[in-house]
């Protein structure tokens, strides 16, 4: 592949500062190759570059990979779903405006699964993403466009949303960077809500160092969303070299495999464990540590994200945007066989799973009873990190499966987040990175910190990373 | 397992058309993703306080001042049948809200 | 046969007069082309999210405060979940298990719970439209959607239509005075739905409650209740069941007709919103809404009627139309009689309306309130008759100016008998006129006096003071 397009996004903009490169230049360079996406990573791509910004803006006018879940005016935002097809919205997702505030330049939309329902991209109603390691397999979701595009270097960078493991685990599958940060971190405003109080926006790259700068511009306070946040200070460039005095645990039961047996396989848990041993020769130390109520996580959160998800998907209904079928027929009609035709199999599984869990008689017994294992699990985080700066475990219990390897059975499915849905539940930050290939398939490690502890958590990954040397480049060719 | 007469209901509540298949399988799907979440009931959850919230943020209000809305012509270019200026749909009986 | 006593609750909706929607930055509207104050948040396009509006919430203390509620200081919202084209999200935006506001009381109405919302949007029945033929069409309007709202839940402690109509007038002119609405009932600032059911006189249980809605001026809901009243006391008279149920009231057949969306009971699913943090009451938005609040038509009738001696009434008249309130107090304050003054003030003011117009405002008309004072003042000096006083109101009424200065014109100055203006001379002719109810009154058969009183009153043209009058004929009899 061209030599511009092998820089990550932090060397690209030091040479578009340094005159070296040309911003519009590199822009075409990767309009280019995401033109001749084979991989069905995305479901838009500018056709000519858009007036490139100072070199001297922070991000200087480099290309951005959008998730098709954030809104952008008068471009598609489609969020993998029929219902929503060739949907322009009227304004654009504050995550994403601060990133063109900050000199970012959308590339494209991405591929995704419907309404970021989803662990492997096969729930797109345009069709299914790639793993750019094996075309048979999937890129995991369900941002799997957005990881994708950037392992195959169809982007330098991207954005996705995370509610229940949706950008860290994609990055895993595909063996690139991604980073889930605080609840309440990035704007929501704009982002089209799946569970509106576990989704949250978020970096996917090819390396720490691009993850932390493109996060850095990503966060911060926003008067149109309620529950954002300002971080205590701005997200720095991390550049530990070791792990001295860093306390990592372990927790038994999310490493020993859940409870229905079906554990973590063999090859991702030697990735992981190799990958604990390096971290103790930086200077980390090692521990077990208790998280009792985790393996309930899995369930909590089948509970509260398709309840949440049963109302956010109630406003498409065929009257003022996007699909409407029998327009002519009564009002009840109208609404359920749009809604019928206009959501796939997943999305309606878990609307009809959600009403269900909310409906009158139910409403204590599901939804009431995950909300009090949500606070269980926030304790069991709190008390973790007494001892512990940061907890370990392997993003995916497994590498990229192969297409339609698990669709049929839709709970070996969600199996997928075992590890990924404990901290959103807790609202903490977690992050992934490629800990080496088992099969020649990408594994990912994880990394959990307390609420706010993203540069810490980015220094401790950026010296890991630096330790691992993982190659990705052989995917971006 | 879930009755089928359950799955209609909630089918209906969610405004959800749904063909005899996808009556059978999701009936038999939720039921199956319903006995795996079940267990958390067998939890002791006495006196724990729910959480509906990650963050512990309250009392956030905005100031009571106009913010410009959207020209009618840009929200109606998306509606399935714009009439006179507004959203067209099937009259519906009296609202019971 | 058993008599039935009428228990009524009523469920009013006010909407609240901020600038902007409950939940996003749209300018509040009336009558303005339809869909031109909408934004993302209020129309519910994808990915838009709500933020509360701060006045909102001081207007939905302020009314707390009036109704003697209690302030939650940390209160929730909740969805409420129901498809239906006015509800844009799929779901209302309300408060569920924690209001801002509990209990409390209006006058002899205990209140349950006040809580805030946002309004629906408007749907227009437009019949066979163009697009779509042989289909029946409704076209949505978003301007009113997300509209502030507070709910005001009453207690069942109303037994009657009339009571219901009068308590709802007494909240009226609350929050109308707390200026936090229009309380416009034509213009739906104000919509107003009951909950009632009967019980045999005298039992204290609960018979089975049927809704009301839509009866959006205070007529209808009169009519509405009474018309539902007859209906209960009919079935169970028959020995049939009352059956819970909403009913739509139809102003112009003045017919109930059961919701047709209510043949399958709504599921709400409320749930804590999760786009919404709670709300927080502190102590100095308390204050600060506390600032805000004036003194109430019921505190007032209570001043007046505790305070100045008036009678319940009147007190109430008076304190229930503001303009009339605060007529009186400036009259009132004009007049350095006590009392006494306060009461014959207070029963001038039903005269000063009956020539004026009953919806007149009394500031407007020609009679300053110095001078209805001071006409007051006259009459329990006995300066005036009261029979007297009522022509010089006429004549106040009609060319203003003073009341003594038009006594005086005129020559209606009340007479006495002391003072030689002849009161003493009338009234010996009177006897004189008819000397056998004289010999009467000497025999001290007191009702003879009713003639010759009305002879004197004749002579006087009603100028001298009926007591006075008594007081010299039984002196002049006396004297023989
Ligand atoms: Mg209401
Ligand atoms: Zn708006």
């Amino acid at each position: 592949m061209s030599e511009i397009v092998a820089l990550t996004a932090t060397a690209a903009i030091e040479r578009i500062r340094a005159g070296e490169i040309d911003a519009a230049e590199l822009f075409e360079a990767y309009r280019a190759r995401a033109a001749a996406d084979e991989l069905n990573a995305f479901t838009w791509v500018a056709d000519s570059a858009p007036p490139t910004p100072s070199p001297q803006s922070p991000l200087a006018g480099l290309p951005l990979a959008v998730k098709d879940l954030f809104c952008t005016e008068g471009i598609p935002s489609q969020a993998g779903s029929r219902i929503l097809k060739g949907y322009r919205p009227p304004y654009t997702a504050t995550v994403v405006s601060n990133l063109a505030e900050a000199g970012a330049s959308l590339l494209g939309k991405t591929n995704q699964d419907e309404f970021a329902m989803g662990s492997s991209n096969e729930n797109s109603a345009f069709g299914p993403v790639l793993n750019p390691w094996d075309r048979a397999r999937v890129p995991g979701g369900s941002s799997g466009g957005s990881a994708a595009a950037v392992a195959a270097g169809l982007a330098p960078w991207a954005i996705g949303t995370d509610t229940g493991g949706s950008i860290r685990q994609p990055a895993a599958l595909c063996g690139i960077v991604g980073v889930k940060p605080t609840y309440g971190a990035c704007s929501r405003y704009g982002m089209i809500a799946f569970a509106s109080s576990l989704d949250q926006a978020g970096p996917l790259t090819r390396d720490v160092t691009d993850a932390a700068l493109l996060l850095s511009h990503m966060v911060g306070h926003d008067r149109r969303d309620s529950t954002s946040v300002a971080m205590p200070g701005p997200i720095t460039r991390p550049h530990a070299e070791d792990l001295r005095g860093i306390r990592l645990g372990v927790p038994e039961e999310l490493i020993g495999g859940d409870e229905d047996g079906t554990g973590i396989e063999a090859g991702v848990r030697e990735s992981f464990e190799a990958t604990l041993r390096l971290a103790e020769s930086l200077g980390a130390t090692v521990d077990t540590c208790r998280l009792p109520h985790a393996p309930h996580a899995l369930s909590a959160y089948y509970l509260i994200a398709p309840a949440e998800a049963s109302a956010n998907l109630a406003r498409f209904d065929g009257v003022r945007y996007g699909l409407r079928v029998a327009g002519d027929s009564d009002l009840e009609t109208m609404y359920s066989r749009t809604r019928g035709e206009g959501f796939g199999p997943e999305v309606k599984r878990r609307v009809m799973l959600g009403t269900y869990a909310l409906s009158s008689g139910y409403y204590d017994a599901y939804y009431g009873t995950a909300l009090k294992v949500r606070t269980k699990i926030a304790e069991d985080f709190r008390e973790v990190f007494d001892k512990f700066d940061f907890v370990a475990t392997p993003t995916s219990p497994w590498v990229a499966f192969a297409l339609g390897a698990k669709t049929a059975d839709p709970l070996a499915m969600y199996l997928n987040d075992f590890c990924t849905v404990p901290m959103p539940l807790a609202g903490i930050p977690a992050l992934s990175i490629p800990s080496g290939l088992s099969d020649g398939l990408p594994v990912g490690f994880q990394l959990a910190g307390p609420a706010f502890s993203e540069n810490r958590l980015l220094d401790a990954a950026y010296a890991l990373e630096q330790a691992i040397a993982f190659d990705g480049t052989g995917v971006r060719a | 397992m879930l009755e089928r007469e359950q799955v209609v209901h909630v089918a209906r509540l969610a405004r959800l058309a749904l063909d005899e298949d996808e009556l059978q399988k999701m009936a038999s799907e939720l039921s199956a993703v319903l006995d795996h979440v079940e267990r958390i009931r067998e939890l002791d959850l006495a006196d724990v306080e729910p959480t509906s919230h990650a963050v512990d943020v309250a009392g956030v209000m905005r100031a009571d001042e106009p913010e410009p809305s959207l020209p009618r012509d840009v929200i109606l270019a998306a509606a399935p049948e714009p009439v006179d200026g507004g959203f067209g749909v099937p009259s519906p009986g009296p609202s019971g809200e | 046969m058993t008599e039935y006593e009428a228990v009524i609750g009523l469920e009013i909706h006010v909407q609240l007069k901020t600038r902007t929607k409950m939940f996003c930055g749209c300018e509040l509207s009336f009558g303005d082309p339809p869909n031109t104050h909408t934004c993302p948040t209020c129309l519910g396009l994808p990915g838009a999210l709500p933020v509360v509006n701060a006045r909102a919430v001081d207007f939905a203390i302020r009314i707390g405060l009036a109704l003697e509620s209690a302030i939650a200081p940390r209160s929730l919202f909740h969805r409420k979940n129901y498809f239906y084209p006015d509800s844009p999200k799929g779901y209302q935006i309300s408060q569920y298990d924690v209001p801002i506001c509990s209990g409390g009381r209006l006058g002899e109405v205990r209140i349950h719970r006040v809580h805030l919302e946002e309004d629906a949007a408007k749907l227009v029945h437009v019949g066979e439209s163009g697009r779509i033929h042989g289909s029946d069409r409704s076209v949505v309007d978003f301007n009113r959607c997300g509209t502030p709202l507070v709910e005001i839940v009453s207690e069942p402690d109303l037994r009657s239509p009339e009571q219901a109509h009068e308590w709802l007038t007494l909240l009226r002119t609350t929050l109308r005075q707390l200026g936090v609405s229009d309380v416009n009932m034509d213009e739906g600032s104000l919509r107003c739905d009951a909950n009632v059911s009967i019980r045999p006189v005298g039992s204290t249980g609960l018979g089975t409650k049927t809704e009301l809605k839509n009866m959006n001026s205070f007529r209808f809901l009169e009519r509405g209740v009474r018309t539902e009243i007859a209906r209960q006391t009919e079935l169970l008279r028959m020995g049939e069941p009352v059956v819970q149920e909403t009913l739509h009231f139809d102003p112009t057949s003045g017919r109930l007709t059961p919701l047709r969306s209510k043949e399958e009971a709504h599921d709400y699913r409320y749930f804590p919103e999760p786009d919404l943090v709670p709300l927080l009451v502190t102590g100095e938005m308390l204050q600060a809404a506390q600032g805000q609040v004036p003194e109430l038509p019921a505190q007032r009738a209570d001043r007046f009627e505790h305070g100045l001696g008036l009678k319940p009434g009147i007190a109430r008249d008076l304190a229930f139309r503001r303009e009339l309130a605060e007529y009186f107090e400036q009259a009132l304050s004009c007049s350095d009689v006590g009392a006494t003054a306060a009461v014959e003030l207070a029963n001038w003011i039903p005269q000063l309306m009956e020539r004026i117009g009953s919806d007149a405002d009394p500031a407007d008309s020609s009679v300053t309130p110095r001078a209805l004072a001071s006409l007051a003042a006259m009459v329990v000096a006995k300066r005036v008759s009261r029979d007297a006083a009522r022509d010089v109101l006429t004549m106040l009424v009609a060319e203003g100016g003073e009341p003594q200065a038009i006594v005086d014109r005129e020559g209606l100055g009340a007479l006495d008998g002391d003072d030689g203006d002849g009161l003493a001379a009338i009234v010996d002719s009177a006897l004189a006129a008819d000397p056998n109810a004289a010999a009467k009154v000497a025999a001290g058969n007191m009702k003879a006096i009713g003639p010759l009183v009305g002879y004197v009153m004749r002579e006087t043209k009603g100028r001298a003071d009926g007591g006075e009058v008594t007081r010299l004929i039984r002196q002049r009899v006396a004297q023989g």
